[in-house]
């Protein structure tokens, strides 16, 4: 942004945030405007700061465990499976085969429920009041599931290193399988509301737009870039977990603007539900947990393991100097990287799709800040 | 054509409301009646923690080796043992469990070797004092006390 613009009087600085709910949490952004133009943003971040990387120099390995879920709170199982996958990778161990799957299930279970949460919550920013009731409906039932599984709704500390500590309980897979049924139905009936309506096509087409190139520049990744048209899922990219077994596709839009992140994301949950059905398929009887020791002291080394997170990229680098303690944990935040963009795309744009860009970044502000 | 006869007659808007009027059937309602009714807590929550005691005896199952205090992040849990003379047993001497910093992960209960520890389905956590949420060994065996207050 040319400075001389600060000298017009005609330009306004306004805050938007910490407290403005269409900033899902607490992101202040400072807007620089001319009339109802955006001339320029400065993001200031760090109000939810709880120095976690800090935390985990001071806990054990399985203790910093409940930690990371609530980094993305919304997406707490991915967070788990992401941190039990790198101290694994450390360990030179691997979970059992029924681990994997149940790893599996429960982590699409999360993609679902944290996409349903940003339905809900960017429809809400645009104007739609009325999703967000059904999306929480269903998100319900997937947090149900988690609850009867590991006994908490949200941080859910689901996982550990090397396999579960809980077997799944009598009735899983039915249960799975009925959200699964139920489930698609659900998604046609947001899209009832949504896709076509001429209100939520008017807001989001052409809004906030961002091109492959400029999404790679950025280091953008989830539905974001896949709505730019680049065909990257670490699901298929990298498979971890056992998601080579699994037949799914990515999918991708030409526009990389609002709407097709919308869409995007829409035919994520259908094929997160495809994936579901054939792990509940695939569960085998077997052991759970890896031969792991109960203090865990991994050699000396450094892991970094990434995963598809339902934001994007989630990226856990954990360097061992050979104690109890992780020497460094370093986590790669989606939120973070992808909230970088955000000057870029409203840029020129109106205030009122800030708001809606903020909401289609699908932004935690607990992952954002850590 | 079809498109502007669609756009003059609100295609679009009909359809998000059929959705709408689809969700009015009474069955429907999914809103949980929360103090009224109680809500569904699956067995496996992770809420107040309860120490268990032998039914028979009363005693104790714990037998002071400190794991939990070992394994919570937090170190919220503070115990001192003895010995005790007659059965040279390790007996438990005082047990603090600071539920204000709980953050219920549930390493302390997988930690107890003889399932003495136990995170309950008890969701009302809520205390007018911070002093309330330090649970002693008698709270947590017998649950907490009711609040009388004057007025």
């Amino acid at each position: 942004m040319p400075d001389a613009t600060f000298l017009d009087s005609t330009e306004l600085v306004l805050n938007m945030g910490p407290q403005h709910p269409s900033t899902h949490g607490v992101l202040r952004v400072i807007l620089k405007l001319d009339g109802e133009r955006v001339l320029g943003t400065d993001c200031v971040i760090g109000y939810l700061h709880r120095g976690v990387e800090k935390i985990a120099e001071n806990r054990t390995y399985a203790q910093f465990n409940p930690y990371v879920d609530r980094m993305d709170y919304v997406a707490a199982v991915s967070n788990g499976l992401g941190y039990c996958l790198a101290v694994e990778k450390l360990l030179n161990t691997e979970a059992p085969a029924r681990a994997q799957v149940v790893r599996v299930i429960l982590t699409e279970l999360n993609r679902i429920a944290s996409h349903l949460l940003w339905l809900g919550t960017h429809a809400l920013d645009i104007g739609a009041i009325t999703p967000v009731f059904y999306c929480f409906r269903e998100r319900e039932e997937a947090l149900h599931i988690f609850e009867q599984y590991c006994g908490a709704r949200l941080t859910t500390h689901a996982f550990r290193i090397g396999g579960l500590q809980y077997e799944t309980y009598d009735g899983f897979e039915r249960d799975v399988q009925a959200f699964c049924d139920m489930f698609l139905a659900k998604v046609d009936e947001y899209e009832e509301l949504l896709t076509n309506n001429r209100i939520w096509v008017g807001r989001l087409q052409n809004v906030g737009v961002l091109s492959a190139d400029e999404c790679k520049e950025y280091g953008v990744t989830g539905p974001v870039l896949r709505a730019a048209g680049v065909k990257w899922d670490l699901r298929k990219a990298q498979p971890y977990s056992g998601y080579e077994k699994y037949q799914f596709d990515i999918p991708t839009r030409q526009n990389g603007d609002t709407y097709d992140r919308y869409i995007v994301r829409m035919q994520e949950m259908r094929q997160s539900v495809r994936i579901l059905r054939q792990a509940v398929g695939n569960l085998h009887e077997g052991p759970i947990m890896a031969k792991v020791p109960k203090v865990m002291k991994p050699p000396v080394g450094e892991a970094y393991v990434s995963i598809e997170a339902p934001k994007g990229e989630l990226g856990y680098y954990i360097v061992s100097d050979g104690s109890v303690q992780p020497y460094r944990v370093r986590v790669r935040p989606p939120s973070f990287v992808n909230l970088q963009a955000l000057d870029r795309m409203v840029r020129g744009a109106l205030i009122a799709d800030v708001v809606a860009v903020i909401g289609t970044l699908d932004i935690v502000l607990g992952e954002v800040d850590r | 054509m079809g498109k502007l006869l669609k756009k003059i007659f609100l295609v679009d808007l009909f359809q998000g409301l059929r959705v709408t009027f689809r969700s009015q059937n009474p069955r429907s309602i999914v809103t949980e009646q929360y103090p009224a009714e109680r809500p569904r807590i699956a067995e496996r929550y992770r809420g107040a923690p309860r120490m268990n005691t032998n039914p028979e005896t009363g005693e104790s199952l714990c037998i002071g080796c400190n794991l939990c205090a070992l394994a919570c992040p937090e170190s919220l849990i503070v115990m001192t043992s003895e010995r005790n003379e007659k059965t040279k047993r390790k007996e438990l001497a005082t047990y603090t469990f600071d539920l204000s910093r709980c953050m219920f992960c549930g390493l302390c209960e997988d930690a107890c070797p003889t399932d003495a520890l136990e995170l309950t389905q008890d969701f009302e956590l809520a205390t007018y004092t911070r002093e309330g949420q330090i649970w002693d060994r008698k709270m947590l065996e017998e649950g907490p006390r009711p609040t009388r207050y004057k007025w």
